[in-house]
């Protein structure tokens, strides 16, 4: 097998204030993969994602893979994040505007970005034009101008209505078909990463971990059908069970009284 | 390399203020008919229908109180003399206002470069500020006797050049934090980070402080000019407000202060539609909304 797109070693994460975002997280993810992570809210996937984009510093442990300032990287937050003052093509030239290229030398790279997320027609829009779900776009197409060969995304569609999430679910799995990106899609919503994933990890909080790995073995490309098999919901069952299996865990450690033994 | 999504049409709401650039002449004309233009109008007319009635019913003399009547009169026979003097009091705000936005700005964007400067320059900025500009004005006539026009300039310069240095202070550190992230994951040096993401994120933090510091230049050169109380060719609108009210002649007194506020609300009226121009695409204090 090739050396993975991004692989993290033991990886610790303790914040400025003692609390343990992550704790001993190992994984790795191959060339062409999807890989949701889901949890509970403060299970640290978040904090995984900005870890492997190079926001932020380990407190233990190693990544390998692209840092930051790397070309092969992209990220899409959960929010937008569009510059309110320039149009849609501005945004999505924003990234390689920070490389130097001028809008006119990156027309094409633009224009196709623009066609992969349906986003023709809008291009001397502004963002406050916009709906949610096309503001998502933009910011995908942003994300994909550059050609990245690893795509992190951080509950983009969290804060959209379930119409405009399946839509764009079903877009990303399409462009996802196509182009084969690497991609790492954090989220707390267990059909989405069932729908999209070839691998879902699932993480459990304080400390942040790894509580279980499933392998969803459906083929591609997957219609709406899937969406309503016994073998999706087969894979949403079992992720949901590893899920407040994990969450008893956590509840077990934190209600349990430590010995007196450990405390100083 | 087409996707199979539906046409972007649907499910999006896109607002186009296509009403807007329809029939501009008949909108503008509509649009002295608005709430906003004529309610000021009645109150301002009604006040000085009230004033005229008081002072003819009460006798009042017009060196105590002129009526709104003698004092139009009188600004038209006195308008030479005093248009000439605000011209000179306006010059003096423009520079001191030019000034005060250049060195604002490149202030502000200093203290954003290094926590340190801002930590040791800020307070001496609140300082100035907060020095009363008719105490030290005396003193910086005195020390620029050679040309009262840079003194007063420097007055007015120093009443005028905090709001922007605040207020951009204050928008060069409000960019968005994600857009920050966002830069800094495509490798942005500062300059790129200051002149794509912070500079337009201040952009309406400076320009609310711009409209503050225009009316402030104003205020600045007339308090200054007071102070300086100078005579000669060059002296401003305040110079005419003061020989007024030592000769008694109250309704020119009145016409020079009337002229000055024109001034200062035409100041802040052109600041205003600069700001609503250069933010209409974006900024919430500027976009036409229809509901």
């Amino acid at each position: 097998m090739a050396s993975p797109a991004i692989a993290l070693h033991q990886v610790d994460k303790i914040y400025a204030n003692g609390m343990v975002a992550l704790q001993g997280l190992t994984l790795a993810v191959q060339p062409g993969e999807f890989v949701s992570l889901v949890g509970p809210s403060g299970c640290g996937k978040s904090t995984v994602l900005r870890l492997m984009a190079g926001l932020g510093d380990v407190s233990g442990g190693v990544i390998e893979g692209p840092a930051a300032g790397d070309r092969a990287l992209a990220f899409v937050f959960q929010e937008a994040a569009l510059m309110p003052w320039a149009t849609v093509v501005e945004n999505v030239h924003l990234p390689l505007k920070l490389q130097g290229k001028s809008l006119r030398a990156s027309r094409s790279p633009i224009q196709a970005a623009l066609n992969r997320v349906a986003l023709q027609g809008f291009e001397q829009s502004y963002p406050r034009q916009l709906s949610g779900g096309m503001k998502m776009r933009v910011s995908i197409a942003r994300a994909l101008v550059t050609n990245p060969s690893l795509l992190l995304m951080d509950e983009p569609f969290g804060a959209l209505d379930e119409m405009s999430r399946s839509r764009l679910n079903r877009d990303l799995l399409n462009l996802w078909e196509q182009y084969h990106w690497t991609v790492v899609f954090v989220t707390h919503n267990i059909y989405e990463a069932v729908y999209l994933s070839n691998r879902v990890l699932v993480m459990a909080a304080h400390p942040g971990r790894l509580v279980a790995e499933v392998a969803i073995d459906a083929p591609h490309p997957r219609d709406e059908a899937f969406r309503t098999s016994p073998l999706f919901n087969h894979y949403c069952r079992e992720i949901a069970h590893h899920l407040a299996a994990g969450e008893t865990a956590t509840d077990m450690r934190t209600t349990t009284p430590p010995s007196p033994a450990v405390l100083p | 390399m087409t996707v199979k999504s539906p046409p972007p049409s649907l499910g999006t709401d896109v607002s186009r203020s296509e009403g807007a650039i329809a029939a501009p002449t008949q909108n503008r004309l509509r649009a002295l008919w608005h709430p906003d233009v004529i309610a000021p109008i009645i109150v301002g007319v009604m006040a000085l229908a009230l004033w005229e009635g008081a002072v003819q019913l009460f006798n009042v003399p017009p060196y105590l109180l002129p009526g709104p009547i003698l004092v139009w009169q009188t600004l038209l026979t006195e308008w030479p003399d005093l248009f000439r003097s605000l011209m000179v009091t306006l010059q003096i705000t423009v520079v001191a206002f030019l000034l005060a936005t250049v060195s604002g700005l490149l202030l502000a964007v200093l203290f954003t470069q290094s926590k340190w400067i801002e930590r040791s320059f800020f307070p001496y900025a609140v300082i100035l500020q907060t020095t009363p500009i008719v105490a030290i004005a005396p003193l910086i006539i005195i020390w620029f006797q050679d040309s009262t026009f840079v003194a007063l300039v420097i007055c007015a310069w120093i009443v005028a050049f905090f709001p922007i240095v605040s207020n951009t202070t204050l928008g060069l550190n409000s960019a968005d934090h994600t857009l920050q992230n966002l830069f800094h994951l495509y490798g942005a040096s500062r300059w790129q980070t200051l002149w794509h993401l912070r500079l337009p994120s201040a952009m309406p933090y400076f320009l609310g402080g711009l409209r503050i510091s225009g009316g402030l230049a104003l205020i600045g050169a007339v308090v200054a000019e007071f102070v300086a109380g100078t005579g000669g060719a060059r002296s401003g609108i305040a110079y005419q407000i003061l020989m007024s009210s030592y000769n008694l002649q109250i309704p020119r007194m009145f016409a020079a202060l009337a002229m000055t506020t024109v001034l200062g609300v035409l100041i802040f009226v052109g600041l205003t539609w600069l700001s609503n121009r250069l933010l209409r695409h974006w900024h919430e204090s500027a976009v036409r909304r229809e509901n």
